[in-house]
């Protein structure tokens, strides 16, 4: 009874917005040019020229939310675009009705929703399954037949799977109920109230289109998964040797982009000169830009290059870099504060001292944080620190607050390149790159070569337990009691003063993680991947 | 992930100057230097003008802030003994500083306060921000070390490397600064004839001063304990502390119970806000002839709307306003004559012949060309003299023009602000503006603001004529003498109508008298029509009359100076009016940028092959273009698998059917290659990113459609 409502709201929900953008889509969108025209008007853009393209679109066009999540779109739209080769296609959802009559063998598992709630109300419980359709499957079912075979899709979770089934069940039966309710919602309100209340609705309709994206924990999507794919995974050097086949697209015209960008170098060091620091933004790679800046300008300049997008860059190690190469001061510090402190001294006292700093993605993971950002905005702030700086993320400006940004002093050009991001993305674990691990094995056996045997041997226990437990998914670790009783067993220690001596070293070198439990015990884990681990323990039994 | 580079140390020395950066970008022209020079100086000019406006706001507050010092220690000062009544009162004198929402501007404000104090209150001055404070330990380390460092100033080296020690090892409490202030009050008293220099301008034991610069954004315990435990030393330490406060006094009572504020005592100031500093700036840079340098209406609406609605930061205004000096000069060859005027005339005689030709194409030079006789014309564009002579005179008139469109705007001015309503707006930043966009005697708003004015009364009417008076005597204008003079004879006008008026009242009472005379029902209505309809018909009175004279007057002023500038010959020499590069590098929108580049490729890439009609994009655009139209149209989770496939199907329609079987396999490998990798560009850009909730998926971080 229960999941009957909630379909039934579900249904007329969707309904409602179908008709809805069936009628009002274009006066929407006179609407909303309208006002965006009004707050275009208000910030005073102007005149387009060659370079800002970008900056004539409002943020209506970006943030627009008049189409409603479409979960079998994606399909449909590869199918279009792939249907007609060289000219682009306008995708309208009036189309889709025509398509469903066009497709009658896909009747049952056609995936265009607004079309089936007209056409066909039994695929009903096809609205919110993604999937590729028929025809496109069939296309590429030469190499994957499996696939084909297997044609049924559940959520996220269990539970929406059981409803998956009764659904499929009501579906056969037919619906006796839906039909009538269809047809009931699908008959269109009154033009005249829906244009009297169009603005009311489409401020709703944005709040209502948030919550329906967000409010549900399941989503269902297909269960495929890139495993049954029988396609093996690349890992990072074949993935760059594939690419490094394929010819970049367009590249004369992202030649002259990156000329158009280049003229401005002279203007930039004027700007940087005169206080302000610049921000690179835009789509594409600026690594490319920036490092033709360094060669051709700064080669006369003491400078510092910052790979932000490097996994394991910190702030420390940018001004630990200042202090000791370019300041030439040998000693530590207390705080990146301290650190700060003692280089905004330096530079004021020795006015003769330069330093331009290039940092290649300043928003990235490891620099975004409000801590670093203050520190960088501090050290940008100095008179003769000439920050160059690029940002990709769409969130970038979000790191800045009205006091950093007025310490950075920005100027913002738009500097888009379409250049591929290969630096960039190289450290970046993809979920489609195979992790190789080769890096953590070398780190693991390089560690423990320098430890004693016995060190060693508390390590390996702690490994084959671990493997041992790995089919457990809520495996906590070992505790700590358990090992010691084992580490005792195997004579590798004679109290638990000496492992607990042992464990520091190990944890010191990143090697094993404790955690406590619920039940305050401390467990013991190795922060490695299960393969890797195997392969170590391979390993070491070789050398043994 | 850092590299440093350093040139070696030969060519370090040809390190090239600002003024090379320059002119490397102007290879057209000879003058870039001077033209540099003259940015730099009139930069310069407008920075210590700025300064100088600012510290002329400040001083009325710092002058307060001054005397609140002075007066909340006085007791102690004067080491009362009566410390029965100093007993009951642990009250810690408070400053409460409102300065605005305006943060960015803060950091200026107390850095003059504190030279302020320093000068003229006491040494011992603490400034501290809430991101130095997140302990009440690291508060008092940070205020003891700022203490005694401003103690090392005083009183010079030689126990430099005691303070060294003891500040690593003090134990940072109130009981050791105590002692620390005991010492150096004594000390000072002691050795005060020797050091009259800094006891005669501060008191004999000094208050210490701590500044809490952005109290909202301190921990409310920090703040507790702080007040708490230095409310037990008052006796002992002389303390004021003074908060800066983001918005507004309520602030205190919310972040600190009852017990902690009633230990203070508190005295509020405020201090002028943004919009009234901001509004200063203009009438100082921009309404007047000092500077010749001008922004543009588009320019000037700009940057008002980046202070109105992003920070209210009078500083970046400034700096916006820096931006534009720059990018004028840069850009504009000829703005090698935005001085004054004199200097101005002497670099025209030294014009090239290709500068002269800059001249020449400049649109409202052509304009004024077209409006001349032939002959006069062809002089104009073959004769450099005779064009250098022109010229200088049409940059006297540009000059004469300002000189009389500032006295005019602000008459005009004065006559819109005192209208119900302001249909020309409340601050004169609006009606320039209005001026000069386009000829504001055509606009509806002054046509309405007219009919308004002609509605005045007369108090209003004298009191707007009076000070129109003064803004001509005062201004530098030579052609306002006769204004002045006329303006002069409505005063006088209106002065006799004052006696006149006395009659007429004297008249109408007697009428009114009459009427009363009148008890008959039928003679009363009469005369009651009879004076309706006189009424009615009756002709203005003197004082309607002289009202209109007056404001056809003013429209007349209006007309003749507030000409818009984009009108005037040659005036892209003094206005800058590149409003778009302004924003966009501002008030810059990323994601816009973003947005249309990969919805639009066509937009940068000028491939034929990418042009596509609205909404739609080409199949043969770049990867991560179709990567991201195809994630549209996901939810919230994006299956990879059915990513892929969709992503293959259209790259593969692009490469066409023609890919034989056996080279399938390797393309099949290449296309999931460029797959991965535009992915892993989308998730860098904080499109999606992986999500563990089901296997193969990444998770949108972006919603709504396309």
């Amino acid at each position: 009874g229960i999941k009957v409502r909630k379909d039934k709201t579900q249904l007329t929900v969707n309904v409602k917005k179908f008709v809805k953008t069936l009628e009002t889509i274009s006066d929407d969108e006179v609407q909303e040019i309208l006002e965006e025209k009004n707050y275009v008007a208000v910030l005073g853009i102007c005149a387009q020229d060659s370079m800002g393209n970008g900056s004539g679109v409002g943020g209506g066009e970006v943030y627009s939310f008049q189409t409603p999540k479409r979960s079998s779109k994606m399909a449909e739209l590869a199918f279009e675009l792939a249907r007609t080769p060289g000219q682009s296609v306008a995708l309208d959802c009036t189309e889709c009705p025509e398509k469903t009559v066009k497709s009658p063998q896909s009747s049952i598992g056609i995936f265009f929703r607004d079309g089936t709630v007209q056409t066909c109300p039994l695929c009903k419980r096809n609205e919110f399954v993604s999937t590729t359709p028929y025809r496109l499957r069939r296309r590429l079912a030469a190499p994957d037949t499996h696939l084909e075979s297997e044609s049924e899709y559940s959520a996220s979770c269990s539970e929406e799977e059981e409803e998956e089934e009764q659904k499929e069940a009501s579906a056969v039966v037919s619906g006796r109920k839906t039909p009538a309710k269809t047809k009931a919602a699908a008959t269109p309100p009154p033009k005249k109230t829906l244009s009297r209340k169009m603005k009311e609705d489409k401020m709703s309709n944005l709040v209502e289109e948030y919550f329906e994206a967000h409010s549900s924990s399941k989503v269902l999507t297909s269960d495929r998964t890139l495993q049954k794919l029988q396609k093996r995974r690349l890992n990072q050097e074949t993935l760059r040797d594939l690419l490094k086949k394929a010819p970049l697209a367009f590249a004369a015209e992202i030649k002259e982009l990156n000329q158009q960008h280049e003229s401005l170098f002279s203007k930039w060091m004027l700007q940087l000169h005169l206080g302000f620091n610049i921000v690179l933004y835009g789509l594409g790679s600026k690594r490319d830009l920036l490092e033709k800046f360094r060669t051709s300008v700064l080669q006369d300049s003491v400078h510092l290059v910052v790979n932000g997008y490097f996994p394991s860059i910190t702030v420390r190690s940018i001004l630990n870099s200042i202090t000791e190469e370019v300041l030439d001061h040998t000693g530590t510090f207390r705080s990146p504060l301290d650190q700060l402190e003692f280089i905004i001294k330096r530079f004021k006292e020795d006015a003769s001292l330069e330093l331009y700093v290039l940092i290649h993605n300043l928003d990235s993971q490891m620099l975004r944080g409000e801590r670093s950002q203050q520190i960088l905005a501090q050290l940008s702030s100095l008179p003769s620190i000439y920050f160059i700086a690029s940002v990709d993320h769409i969130n970038a400006p979000l790191m800045w607050d009205q006091a950093k940004q007025s310490l950075y002093n920005w100027l913002w050009y738009e500097t888009t390149t379409f250049s591929p991001y290969v630096e960039e993305t190289s450290y970046e674990n993809s979920l489609l790159v195979q992790q190789s691990g080769s890096l953590a094995l070398s780190s693991l056996t390089h560690v423990l070569r320098s430890l004693t045997p016995n060190a060693r041997g508390i390590f390996r226990l702690l490994a084959q337990y671990q493997l041992e437990n790995k089919e457990n998914p809520s495996y906590p670790g070992l505790s700590f009691q358990d090992f010691y009783q084992q580490c005792r067993e195997a004579f590798l220690v004679n109290s638990d003063l000496t492992l607990r001596a042992q464990l520091t070293e190990f944890r010191d070198h990143k090697l094993i993680r404790t955690k406590r439990g619920a039940d305050g015990v401390e467990y013991l884990l190795i922060p490695v991947d299960d393969s890797t681990l195997t392969d170590f323990l391979e390993k070491e039994d070789e050398d043994i | 992930g850092c590299f440093v580079f350093k040139p070696s140390p030969k060519r370090r020395r040809v390190s090239p100057k600002t003024a090379d950066y320059f002119r490397e970008g102007n290879n057209d022209s000879e003058d870039s230097g001077l033209r540099f020079a003259t940015c730099q100086s009139l930069w310069k000019q407008i920075k210590s003008e700025t300064e100088q406006i600012q510290e002329e706001l400040n001083k009325q507050l710092f002058d307060n802030l001054v005397s609140f010092l002075r007066r909340s220690h006085s007791e102690f000062q004067e080491k009362t003994t009566e410390w029965t009544c100093r007993m009951k009162s642990r009250e810690i004198p408070t400053a409460a500083l409102v300065l605005g929402v305006n943060v960015t501007d803060h950091d200026l404000t107390f850095k003059s306060l504190s030279e302020v104090l320093q000068n003229n209150i006491t040494p011992y001055v603490a400034l501290l921000q809430a991101k130095d404070c997140p302990g009440i330990k690291n508060l008092m380390q940070k205020l003891m070390g700022q203490l005694m460092n401003c103690y090392i100033d005083v009183d010079s080296s030689d126990e430099e490397d005691y303070i060294q020690v003891s500040q690593n090892r003090i134990r940072c409490s109130m009981a050791s600064l105590i002692s620390w202030y005991e010492n150096i009050t004594k000390k000072t008293d002691s050795e005060t004839p020797s050091k009259k220099r800094t006891s005669s301008r501060h008191l004999r034991s000094p208050p210490v001063v701590v500044v809490f610069k952005d109290m909202e954004s301190f921990t409310t315990k920090v703040l507790q304990d702080f007040i708490v435990i230095s409310s037990q030393h008052i006796r002992e330490l002389p303390l004021v502390l003074i908060f800066g406060i983001a918005t507004s006094p309520m602030i205190i009572h919310s972040l600190l119970p009852h017990s902690v504020s009633s230990l203070l005592c508190i005295e509020l100031f405020q201090s002028l806000s943004c919009k009234e500093h901001l509004s200063t700036i203009i009438d100082k840079l921009l309404l007047t002839t000092q500077f010749p340098f001008k922004l543009s209406e588009k320019v000037l609406q700009v940057l008002i709307n980046i202070f109105l609605y992003h920070d209210f930061s009078v500083q970046n205004f400034i700096k916006g306003f820096q931006l534009c000096i720059v990018e004028h000069f840069y850009s504009q060859p000829l703005s090698v004559l935005c001085c004054q005027l004199v200097e101005a005339k002497k670099r025209v005689n030294s014009l090239s012949h290709s500068q002269c030709e800059n001249v020449r194409r400049l649109p409202s030079f052509r304009r004024y060309v077209e409006n001349q006789v032939s002959e006069k014309q062809i002089a104009l564009l073959t004769a450099d003299n005779f064009l250098k002579e022109v010229i200088q005179k049409l940059l006297e008139d540009l000059h004469v023009y300002h000189e009389n469109y500032v006295p005019v705007l602000r008459c005009l001015h004065v006559f819109t602000s005192s209208l119900p309503k302001y249909p020309l707006g409340k601050q004169i930043r609006e009606l320039h503006c209005a001026c000069l966009e386009n000829r504001v005697w055509e606009t509806e708003e002054y046509e309405s603001s007219l009919q308004l004015a002609r509605m005045l009364n007369k108090s209003d009417l004298v009191t707007v004529l009076e000070k129109c008076v003064e803004i001509f005597v005062s201004s530098s204008g030579k052609e306002f003498d006769k204004a002045v003079e006329k303006l002069k004879e409505f005063l006088a006008e209106f002065q006799k109508l004052e006696a006149g008026a006395c009659q007429e009242r004297d008249e109408s009472v007697s009428s009114q008298k009459e009427l009363q005379k009148k008890t008959d029902l039928y003679h009363l209505q009469k005369t009651l029509l009879e004076l309706k309809e006189s009424r009615r018909s009756k002709k203005l009175t003197k004082f309607e009359m002289l009202r209109f004279e007056v404001v056809d007057f003013i429209d007349n002023l209006v007309r003749n100076y507030l000409t818009p500038s984009d009108h005037k010959t040659l005036h892209e020499i003094m206005y800058f009016n590149t409003a778009s590069a302004l924003r966009e590098h501002l008030n810059a929108a990323p994601r816009i940028a973003l947005h249309t580049a990969l919805n639009n490729p066509y937009c940068y890439l000028k491939n034929q092959a990418l042009k596509s009609d609205g909404g739609s994009i080409s199949n043969k655009a770049p990867d991560i273009c179709i990567a991201y139209k195809l994630h549209l149209e996901c939810g919230r989770l994006i299956n990879l698998v059915d990513w892929l496939e969709a992503f293959s199907t259209v790259v593969m329609a692009v490469e066409g059917p023609n890919a034989d079987a056996a080279a399938s396999d390797q393309v099949d490998d290449i296309i999931h290659a460029r797959f991965i990798r535009a992915v892993s560009e989308l998730e860098l850009l904080g499109f999606v990113k992986p999500s563990k909730q089901k296997t193969d998926h990444v998770a949108r971080l972006t919603w709504g459609g396309c």
